[in-house]
């Protein structure tokens, strides 16, 4: 019984905050500017205690099992829920129904902490769909806007395929190994046909929620139509969490199938990162245009996953906790302009430096920790990436990867360039900044320089397995 | 001496500039910072000498590490021999003259000063390094500051240039970075130049590593066909930008191809040594007659700057100690020479407002100061003996010839000849401003050099002279590192 409790210690948190706000919600209401403080404290005290008294330990018959590693890659998740909490104050604020969003938000991070933790197939997709309904409907938060509608159906849509290939590939997986326990099938792996094809399609079914090429055409739709808070989510968190599950499925469950993985997410990842480049070129929506980038992204972590030891474990968990602050700092700057401006496009943030030069810095601190480009963090958590996927010594694979980072250097520089360099008759007017979302920028501003430069993070990372 | 002050000084300048008030203070800051800069790079010469006097033949001094990622066996890993010392004076003493120059900048100073602190920061930290890892680091520190300087505050197709540059750059960092991570994999997972240094890398490895990262160094330092990006990249950045760019970064570029590169792998380099022989002779020649046919001076110096580039890539592909030698003066030789150059066409740009050849004219009698200068960096440039141009082509020319067969005669050859066209475009571009009736009457009004401009055009013409009267004490220093390199390359 008390394994429960330390064991379980994050999700119980959570679930915690989810019914305090629903008591909150069903008694009197309380305005948003007094709930939406509350909220911010109760998921920061969240996220310190998820530093301490975490253990490793399995519980029900081993299908929840957490570790240190898990413990900190689940507190990478949280941080980007705080981060999250105070970077859209300004838009949760004017929202009718802020603790639904985040009831909804944190509903969906439950699921994201049972799947990483799932020790089975079942509960895995039990969890996967818990972080995924919510995230549905969260993406059409804006209920006047018919955009969001139409990308909380593309979501749905497509979600409700990839869940069913899931559970195609789990009958077929079951049906092939005669287990659903992630500690019995890598015994029972024999490589036959049928092995392949049930993994092929659980693969799919995890490239769909990373948004993978080919599987990658709802990202952007859905991007562009959800609020800009929910797009940051589905791209940091969502993604993120995702990844943690994937890169310990491929490492432990089907270890034995390596040979196989190995080949497909070389070629997945050249795609991947090729095709996010060459579409995130010709955006024009900053938020189509940072969905393309993130796909790109995603690119790159799979170079990362391909090695197969814990170096790659390590800086695919770094990488995300950089990703965290660069690409939820990058989400901020555009919320701060739609809202004071409406306006969403690149061209729009011409003569940006003029009016609002912190904006911009950190804008460019953001894009440049996105584009790998020291002294940010993100030139780190790139090249990490790149030596992890250096093991096997394909150069070629490697050459792509790098050469990948140049192209998407030019689309980022883009932005810079229009910030600081375009002239521009009617910019942005000046933005006074809400304290909180100061804040948030300071603290993402501060993880891109810091984490990089903090080496012993990433050390930190890998001594946890 | 201790190295890390190296990075500390410009460190602290680049975050006071960043917290001072005004633009007053801002100048004063980094040039404070700057001089404090030289004053380090002395010391360091004189403790340097110091400690070599007192027998100390390690191949690395003053060697500093800290763990650093040490999962990844990567550490900060400084240490300095004859090669990186020479690096650094030329550094501070571009530095300082970069910053004298760009006293008038009015347009946010506070952050131009602050791009240029760290474009320094970045230079003396790549020089230090012994971990190629922490080398890559500080290479691509200095890629944005260009790109923002040139884009900001440029003249002409800034935008472009920048984009150019920053894109070509990191096309090369991308090819180093896989050429490292190579290594770093061939050396049992150690980035550390020394560790690799011992270990006997298999030849087909190396066959592929070297041109990745020759190739990948060889685009900073306009390895013929790469050089595409300096003219643009030089004629649409700021005057201290472009003395920044030609004066170090394209040294960054040249360092690498040698340090790393030829160093590392001797086979590699052997084998592709016609190659680079062929292309960098190309390069002379090439950049040479580019440059008769330009009509803007900053487009002069940013081709011939292609041709005498070249030189350095020579000596590297000769793969003789002499020549090798010679690289490096022409390194440091036209660093200073190109910094100068560029400063005084920023100076006659300021007040002509043109950089036209032809719109000039007669300006040794406005400001006989500037074309002074001019004429003694064009001498310079042209290989006149008693300035340091002539020092090192030369002693790249006698390294070549050593070379009997008649491939490598052929090239030196054709290098030597293209001391010719040098002197044709320089000397007619020296008469055609400098001399001559004034064209332009508005140009009667025109001040000579203020006391920063001539304190920079001093310590630059300061060091050009001491390299080039007495080029002993230069190659003293560059002599017990060239050897160690050829040593490796000999397979000793």
């Amino acid at each position: 019984m008390n394994d429960i409790f330390t064991l379980m210690k994050s999700e119980l948190a959570v679930t915690a905050i989810i019914f305090l706000l629903l008591l909150i919600k069903i008694g009197k209401g309380v305005r948003n500017e007094a709930l939406l403080p509350i909220i911010q404290v109760l998921l920061l005290i969240n996220l310190i205690s998820g530093f301490f008294f975490n253990k490793e330990g399995a519980l029900f018959g081993d299908m929840f099992h957490t570790s240190t590693l898990i413990a900190f890659q689940k507190n990478i998740l949280n941080l980007g829920v705080y981060l999250i909490s105070l970077l859209f104050t300004d838009w949760l604020k004017k929202s009718q129904h802020m603790a639904e969003f985040f009831m909804l938000i944190l509903s969906a991070l439950l699921g994201m902490f049972f799947m990483i933790s799932s020790g089975n197939l079942l509960i895995f997709f039990l969890s996967l769909e818990l972080s995924t309904i919510p995230v549905a409907a969260l993406a059409n938060f804006d209920l006047e806007k018919k955009r969001s509608s139409e990308g909380a159906m593309k979501m749905i849509l497509s979600s409700a395929f990839s869940s069913g290939i899931l559970l195609f590939g789990i009958s077929l997986m079951y049906g092939a190994t005669g287990t659903i326990s992630f500690a019995e099938i890598p015994a029972k792996l024999d490589g036959s046909s049928l092995q392949v094809l049930a993994f092929v399609f659980l693969f799919s079914a995890f490239a769909f929620k990373l948004s993978i090429v080919p599987f990658h055409l709802w990202t952007a739709d859905v991007y562009e139509g959800s609020p800009i808070a929910v797009s940051s989510f589905l791209s940091v968190i969502s993604k993120g969490s995702v990844a943690f599950i994937f890169i310990s499925a491929l490492y432990k469950v089907f270890q034995p199938m390596q040979a196989v993985w190995y080949n497909m997410l070389v070629i997945l990842a050249v795609a991947t990162m090729i095709i996010g480049n060459l579409f995130a070129l010709r955006q024009q929506n900053i938020k189509r245009f940072l969905a393309f980038s993130s796909i790109a992204q995603v690119g790159f972590i799979l170079v990362g996953m391909s090695s197969s030891d814990n170096t790659g474990v390590t800086a695919v968990t770094y990488f995300i906790l950089i990703y965290v602050f660069s690409n939820l700092a990058a989400f901020g700057i555009a919320s701060v302009i739609s809202e004071h401006s409406g306006k969403e496009n690149i061209d729009d943030y011409k003569g940006l430096y003029k009016t609002n030069p912190f904006l911009s810095w950190v804008l460019a601190l953001a894009l440049f920790s996105l584009a790998g480009v020291p002294p940010t963090a993100g030139f780190f958590g790139k090249l990490f990436l790149l030596t992890a996927g250096a093991a096997k010594g394909e150069y070629w694979f490697i050459t792509i990867a790098a050469l990948n980072m140049v192209i998407s250097l030019y689309y980022y520089l883009r932005i810079v360039r229009a910030v600081f360099m375009d002239k521009n008759e009617t910019p942005v007017d000046k933005i006074k900044l809400n304290d909180s979302v100061k804040l948030a920028f300071i603290i993402c501003g501060a993880g891109i320089v810091l984490t990089g430069l903090f080496s012993w993070i990433f050390d930190f990372i890998q001594s946890l397995h | 001496m201790n190295l890390l002050l190296l990075l500390i000084v410009p460190l602290l300048t680049a975050l006071a500039v960043l917290l001072s008030a005004n633009g007053r203070q801002v100048k004063w800051l980094s040039f404070i910072g700057s001089l404090a800069q030289l004053a380090l790079a002395f010391i360091l010469l004189y403790t340097f000498e110091e400690e070599r006097a007192t027998g100390n033949t390690a191949q690395m001094l003053f060697e500093q590490r800290y763990p650093l990622f040490q999962s990844l066996n990567i550490s900060l890993h400084f240490g300095v021999d004859g090669i990186s010392v020479v690096m650094i004076l030329l550094t501070a003493f571009v530095s300082i003259a970069g910053v004298l120059v760009s006293w008038n900048i009015e347009k946010m100073t506070k952050e131009f000063y602050f791009l240029l602190l760290l474009l320094g920061l970045g230079a003396y930290g790549f020089f230090i390094s012994l971990d190629l890892f922490i080398l890559f680091f500080f290479l691509e520190i200095s890629v944005i500051p260009k790109y923002l300087l040139i884009g900001i505050w440029g003249t002409g197709r800034k935008e472009y240039s920048a984009n150019k540059l920053a894109l070509m750059l990191m096309g090369g960092s991308a090819l180093i970075l896989v050429g490292i991570l190579g290594l770093y994999f061939v050396a049992g997972h150690s980035f550390d130049l020394t560790e690799i240094a011992k270990t006997t890398i298999p030849g087909n490895i190396q066959m592929i590593v070297f041109p990745l990262l020759f190739v990948g160094f060889g685009v900073f330092t306009a390895l013929f066909p790469l050089h595409t990006w300096v003219p643009d990249g030089h004629s649409s950045a700021p005057t201290a930008g472009s003395m920044f760019l030609a004066g170090i970064s394209m040294k960054l570029g040249g360092y690498g191809c040698l340090r790393v590169a030829t160093y590392l792998l001797p086979e590699g380099a052997k084998e592709y040594a016609n190659i680079i022989i062929a292309l960098s002779a190309i390069a002379i020649l090439y950049g040479a007659f580019a440059t008769m046919m330009q009509k803007d001076l900053k487009y002069i110096n940013a081709y011939s700057s292609v041709s005498h580039v070249g030189f350095s890539l020579l000596g590297i592909g000769m793969l003789t100690q002499t020549a090798i030698t010679g690289a490096l003066i022409q390194m440091v030789s036209h660093g200073l020479m190109t910094a100068l150059f560029f400063a005084v066409i920023g100076m006659i740009y300021d007040r002509t407002h043109t950089r036209m050849v032809a719109e000039m004219g007669g300006l040794m009698k406005v400001m006989p100061f500037i074309a002074t200068i001019f004429f003694i960096v064009g001498l310079c440039s042209l290989g006149l003996p008693g300035l340091s141009g002539f020092v090192a082509e030369m002693t790249v020319l006698v390294g070549s010839w050593q070379n009997n067969d008649v491939f490598h005669r052929v090239a030196t050859i054709a290098a030597a000849m293209s001391i010719v066209v040098t002197a044709v475009y320089i000397l007619r571009a020296i008469a055609r401003t400098a001399m001559g009736p004034i064209k332009n009457a508005a140009f009667l009004q025109l001040k000579d050099a203020a006391w920063n401009e001539k304190l920079a055009a001093i310590i630059l013409v300061a060091g050009i002279l001491s390299i080039g009267i007495a080029p002993n004490w230069l190659n003293e220093l560059l002599r017990p590192a060239a050897e160690i390199i050829m040593n490796r390359i000999a397979g000793k």
